[in-house]
Formats: structure tokens, sequence, C-alpha cells
């Protein structure tokens, strides 16, 4: 799809799992905002831990381009919100069936039976409260083309490491 | 009672007040385990997943309080509940599972035995959750180690005191929480956006950025170069060619860093080590307490050592600073003659040697041999070794000292005889005292005159007294102590709790009232002690304080000694302050404004 001119829609929330700490204010602040409050198991987002190997994941909606929670979706709920790129459900619509929380390969949304609905990532109408609450920057509101960059200097230095240690011990 | 005690340490202590009799042993089925949610747990800042945890101490008989971050709190509430009373003593091993607003009582026999790690596993995969969140006892737990702690996740330890004793003497391994509740707000617009505001200006401080990506290690680079480190026991106050134990070397083992619960600082380090031909070490860690106890204390120059020894104390469930003061007590013993090794199961105690401290470490938490004279703590172990051991045990009413050195300066000197859990840094201390800052910064601080010299004893009582209340309103809204005035002077504190506790709980405290809070708490916990037969004796140092000055270090730190008059003098100074008499007991007029005459008065 083609994006438009608002600059919002030319940032990802991108991720960098070996930045994140586990502290979960991701999740805190996430349901704080879109719920007003604290309850991880309404968050959007989810660090998923293995503790015993220090091992902590940010798990949200990627907002995919060809978005399978909309093929999906049986009566047509979900679309893409122009200002935001986000992929968005909406509530008036939505039957609560939870076929896109079952096909989507990244746990990107997840199932509230108390209250009978999904919750997605709406990248918090274009201003994310858990990039702005990651102070290690493992969840970054950025430009896509920053966020390529970034991946490139990281692969880059990376590589430089492994040289390093080549040009020491053959 | 929220407006009163606010919550965690703060309740805590009125619950322990109320319910736990007079001189119990505190290892009987009479002493309650006691588990407070901070009234703050679960905003996105400050650390907020801080939990306290009390019952009368079987380490020194005085209050037992251990505040804990990490996550289990903000779960705990999360399944609907605030504060547990624990009475009495299972008839076997048992865990409590708390659940959206039930608690039953589970079998817990496959799980005794098992160390920290292997019992939240173990919980885990039994009941299918990867997010279940426990507070558990180690195998020293178990056998009643004086100073065992409860521990959570892979780093946090309730420390201090012996909370883990208390909980294996109830045959309770562990508390497992899971909770889908919501935790509700007053503001809850607002409240985010002011957590955003303090978290950034936490992360704005030096000290958190230094402490972010060094931990607690940082300060070993400033008081090792000073001399304020204590080394070999208490024999020298800087370790010589203790280079390998600088912060930075822990880049040779760590990944990344790792945060408790709504924190930006993340001070720990996760960390991995081979060991020889076994499976390769994962840890957190160290604090900067480790590389004393198990660095310092003990003249041991490498880092492997101390990150061997951090990770079996927490596998096995004992305090890191009571392990290693105890270790390097038998060392100097060893080396004085005291002990020998017929009393020593053989061991040669010599400093240095870290194949003894891991040894012991082992026969410590499961009481073998000589283990099982220091898994009693300083004093119970001083009168069974005897000929004059006593003299050499740095420590107060019971509970050993960090292994800085005190005698350079008197407010911390103050601050660990005064704290009413023993000695203790944690409950007192004004860590920005070394930093020599401007006269009329301080003052502005601590209300009142002080003096910016850490070497001198005017106007100390009174840096004491404001952290003393400072930290005890910051244990009972569970934030963390490191994100408000420790060690970073422009951190949040009373106006700034203030507008947090507002925001989250509609609740209005001005800054005098929780001043009034914290000085509630601090002396409901000196009535507890009073009860308890402690007194003004007891707010003492080791003799050596005042005996043996310092040997080496930079001008501000060599030659000192505590001066036993002005130090007689600072405790006068200190409990005038707190409106208390000559030997520490609270006036009559103080008890009525802080509305304490009538307590007990609900003894259960």
């Amino acid at each position: 799809m083609k994006h438009g001119e608002d600059e919002t829609m030319d940032k990802i929330l991108f991720i960098d799992p070996e930045k994140c700490t586990g502290c979960r204010l991701c999740e805190t602040a996430c349901s704080l905002h879109h719920e007003k409050v604290v309850n991880p198991s309404l968050s959007r987002i989810h660090v998923a831990k293995w503790e015993t190997a220090g091992l902590y994941i940010p798990v949200v909606c990627v907002q995919c381009e060809s978005p399978i929670c909309q093929t999906v979706c049986p009566v047509k709920a979900i679309s893409r919100d122009e200002k935001t790129g986000a992929v968005v459900i909406d509530s008036n619509v939505c039957v609560g069936c939870r076929l896109c929380a079952l096909y989507c390969p990244f746990a990107g949304v997840q199932i509230d039976l108390k209250k009978g609905r999904v919750l997605k990532c709406d990248l918090c109408g274009g201003s994310p409260e858990c990039a702005k609450f990651c102070d290690p920057q493992a969840l970054q509101y950025v430009k896509a083309t920053t966020a390529n960059m970034m991946k490139q200097r990281a692969a880059a230095q990376k590589f430089s490491e492994l040289m390093k240690k080549m040009l020491v011990s053959p | 009672m929220r407006t009163l005690y606010l919550g965690g340490r703060g309740i805590d202590m009125y619950l322990l007040y109320n319910h736990v009799q007079p001189k119990i042993d505190a290892l009987s089925p009479d002493n309650k385990l006691i588990i407070g949610g901070g009234l703050l747990n679960g905003i996105p800042c400050l650390g907020s997943g801080r939990c306290d945890i009390a019952a009368k101490s079987p380490l020194t008989g005085a209050v037992g309080d251990s505040n804990v971050g990490g996550f289990f709190a903000p779960e705990l509430r999360l399944a609907g509940f605030d504060h547990l009373v624990i009475s009495g003593k299972a008839e076997k091993p048992v865990y409590l599972w708390v659940n959206d607003g039930e608690i039953t009582v589970e079998d817990a026999s496959h799980l005794w035995g098992q160390d920290t790690f292997e019992a939240q596993t173990t919980i885990r995969k039994d009941r299918n959750d990867d997010d279940i969140k426990s507070i558990v006892i180690g195998v020293a737990g178990e056998n009643l180690v004086r100073f065992a702690n409860v521990r959570t996740g892979m780093k946090n330890s309730a420390g201090r005191t012996g909370m883990g004793a208390v909980m294996g003497s109830k045959n309770l391994k562990a508390i497992a929480a899971r909770g889908t509740t919501s935790i509700e707000f007053a503001h809850p617009d607002e409240l985010l956006d002011y957590c955003k505001e303090m978290n950034d200006m936490i992360i704005g401080t030096r000290w958190a950025k230094a402490q972010s990506k060094w931990g607690t290690m940082i300060i070993y680079s400033n008081t090792n170069t000073t001399g304020l480190i204590r080394t070999k026991n208490f024999q020298l106050n800087r370790l010589e060619q203790g280079e390998d134990l600088e912060p930075e070397v822990i880049d040779r083992y760590s990944f990344g860093t790792s945060g408790c619960y709504g924190c930006v600082v993340h001070c720990r380090h996760r960390y991995t080590m081979k060991d020889g031909d076994d499976e390769p070490i994962f840890g957190e860690g160290p604090e900067y307490t480790s590389l004393g106890a198990f660095g310092t204390m003990v003249n041991c120059t490498k880092m492997d050592t101390v990150l061997k020894a951090n990770h079996l104390v927490n596998k096995y469930g004992i305090d890191t600073l009571e392990t290693g003061g105890l270790i390097a007590w038998a060392m100097e013993l060893y080396e004085k003659g005291i002990l020998t090794q017929a009393e020593t199961d053989g061991l040669k105690l010599e400093w240095g040697d870290e194949n003894v401290v891991f040894e012991l470490i082992r026969k410590i938490a499961l009481r073998e041999g000589f283990g099982k004279v220091l898994a009693d703590g300083f004093k119970p172990a001083s009168a069974k070794i005897g000929k004059g051991s006593e003299y050499y045990a740095i420590q107060v009413k019971g509970m050993s000292n960090l292994h800085s050195d005190e005698r350079p300066t008197p407010s911390f000197a103050l601050g660990i005889a005064t704290s009413t859990r023993g000695s203790d840094h944690l409950r007192s201390r004004p860590a920005i005292d070394l930093y020599g800052l401007p006269e009329d910064l301080l003052e502005e601080i601590y209300e009142g005159p002080v003096t910016s010299d850490s070497t001198v004893y005017e106007g100390k009582p009174r840096m004491i007294w404001w952290q003393e209340r400072l930290y005890a309103v910051t244990d009972s809204i569970g934030t963390c102590k490191f994100q408000t005035v420790f060690c970073a002077v422009h951190a949040p504190k009373w106006n700034e709790f203030s507008k947090l506790i507002h925001l989250a709980t509609g609740m209005e405290f001005s800054k005098p009232q929780l001043m009034e809070i914290g000085e509630r708490i601090y002396t409901l916990e000196r009535l507890f002690n009073l009860r308890e037969g402690f007194s003004r004796k007891d707010d003492a140092l080791s003799e050596r304080y005042f005996k043996e000055p310092t040997p080496i270090g930079l001008p501000s730190a060599k030659g000192k000694t505590i001066d036993k008059e002005r130090f007689e003098e600072m405790l006068d100074e200190y409990y005038a302050l707190h409106k208390w008499d000559r030997n520490g007991v609270p006036t009559k007029e103080a008890l009525e404004r802080l509305g304490l005459d009538k307590e007990p008065s609900h003894m259960l």
C-alpha cells in the first residue's frame, strides 16, 4: 500500500529485544492508556520472559502490510488507519469470533473473555505510550528509514567484532 | 489505616506490632510472617514493584523487615491482595496459591529441597503458566539458617533479618501469585503523564545513568579508591590489587542489564560464566554488597569468585552480606588462632582462598559441621566460639555491618547503630553526605543545620532522622530507594510522592503529613524493639570502631576512629530530634502526637 503524506505513516514500532530489560513498563503504560487501569492481561503488548535464561522479548502487533487478521475477519471489522498506518479493529463491527487472534502468527491480537472482545495495538493514534516509557529503547517509534539504518549499523558492528576476533585468533 | 501508615512497610509494621506477642521465639508458630504490597504498586514509574516482608527477626530478636523488588508485589495486587498475615505452622511442606481473589494451601513436598530457582520453575510448570510470580525459600530457609532470604526471580532477595527462616519455620516453601484483576486509579490519564515525568527525572540524574550501566558496583570505584571499604574483615580499608573487582570487568560476563517492575534504572547485570566442567552459570547481579562480601572482606581479588559466590548464595537463599561478614570474621579468628582446624572441619580459613568461601557458603546453607555454628549468626556463634571472638565481630544488634567502613563517616556510623533492624544502611544512610555538596543545598534538603564535611559529627543526626522518614515512606508506597534521595540528590521525594499518591488514590497528603507518617512508622519500630528489651545500650558500634584507626586511604579516610564521646553526643541529639528521652524511649507527648499512645490496640 502507498503511504500517505502524514509523517506518522512513515513510522514503525521498532523492536530490539536485545535491549529489553524486562521491566514491563510498556505493558503497564499500555493498559493504563487504553483501559485506564493497570492490568497486564489487558495490555496490547506483552514481554515474554524466559527468566532463568535472562531472555526477554516484547510481543506486539507488527502492523503487517498484508494483515492476516484482516484477511480472515469474516465481517470486515479490520482496516488500516490511514493516519497512523496501524491495523485497527472497529469494535462496532467486530462480532468477537477471535479468528484474528487464532490466525495471527505474531500473537498480535489478545483475547479478553471478560468483556468478550479482542485487543490489539493501535499505535495509540500515532504516539505509542510503550515506546515513550521504554528508556532502554527496546521499543522505538521511528521512521522506517531510521529503523533500517539502525539495523544496518547494529549488524555492521557485530560484523566488525567478528572480524576482530578472527584477526586475533584466526 | 492508609492515612496513618500508607501501605507496604508501614502497614506491615502496624500488623507486626499488633499481631506478634512480646518475647516469643521467632522460629516458633507464634511468629507471624507478614507480606505487604506498597500503596503505589503497579504504577509505571519509580520501580513500583516493591514488596515488604516482616516478622520478628530470628537473627536479631528485633524488628525483622525486608523490602524486595522484582515482580511479586504487583502480581499479588493483580490477584486481589495487598497484605497477608501468616501464622502458625503447616504440618508438612506447603505453598500458598494466590489467584484472582482466592488463596489455597497447596502441597509442596515435591518442592522441598529444591533451590530458589528450581522451586519457581517447578511451580510455573505445575500450573502451566510462565507468568506466575513467586516468593520462595531455598534450602537455607528450610534449614532455618537465621539469615536465610526470601527470594523472587533470578536476582531479587528479601535479605537481612532472616525472613526466609521464618518462612521455613512455618513449613512454607513459597507463595505463588497470578492475577488478572485490575489496579484502579483516581486520575489515570494524569497519572500516566506524571509517571513519564518521574521516569525522565530519575534517568536524568547522573547517578541513575551510571547505575543503569554498572549497577551498584559503581560505588566500588569510589570507595575502594578513598579507603571506605572494609577489607580482611576489619583490618584494612582498601583492597590492594582490587582492579578485577572494578565495575567495568563485568563486561566480560554480561550480556545486558535487567530491571525490576516499572524501573528505568535496571541496575543489575545478566551474566554467564563457565564453572569448570559444570554447566555454565547464568546469574543476575552482583551488587556492590557482594563485591565486599566475597571480595574485599575475604581478601579475594577476582570477579570470578564474586560471581560464583553470588550465584551460590542466591541458589541456597542466604543473605550475601551476612554470609560474607561471618566468613570474613571466621578468617580473622583463624588468623588470630582463636579458631583452628579442629573447629573448622579441617578447613584452613586463609585469606583469599575462594574454595574456602564456596565451601563455607555450602556448609552454612546445609547447616553442616562448622557451618552450623555460623548459621545462627554472630551472637550465638561468638558465644559458642568464646575466647574473645566477639571483639572481632563487626555487627550491630546481632546483624552484620555492610562492608563499608564507617570510621571516617560519623553519619553512616550513627545510622547503622540506630537502625531498627540491626546494622543496616537501608534504614537511614545519607549517602549524599559523601559528595561534599554546598551546605545551603544540604540545609534546604534536610531542613535545618547540617554540615557538608562527611568527616565531622555536627549536623549528622538531623541527616539520619530525615533519611529514616524518607525511606520509611518509600518502603510503604512500594517504590525503590534508588529512585529517591539516596544516592541521587535531584530525585523525587516528598512533594513528588504526594502528587503520585494523589493521582493514584485520590488521597491528599502534604509534605509535613508524609514526614509524620515516616516518623510514626519509625517510632513504632522503635516501640517494637523496646518491648523486646532493646535500649540505648544496643544503639552501639563494635568496640573496634573506637579503638582501631583506619590504616590507609586518602586523607579523608586515613587514621580515623569514631570518637566515643562525640558518638554519644550524636545519639543524644538524634533522640532529641525524635522527641525520645535520653534512653531512646519515645516520650508520652511524642506518642500522643503520632497517635501511637494506645498501640498495640488490637493485640491478637
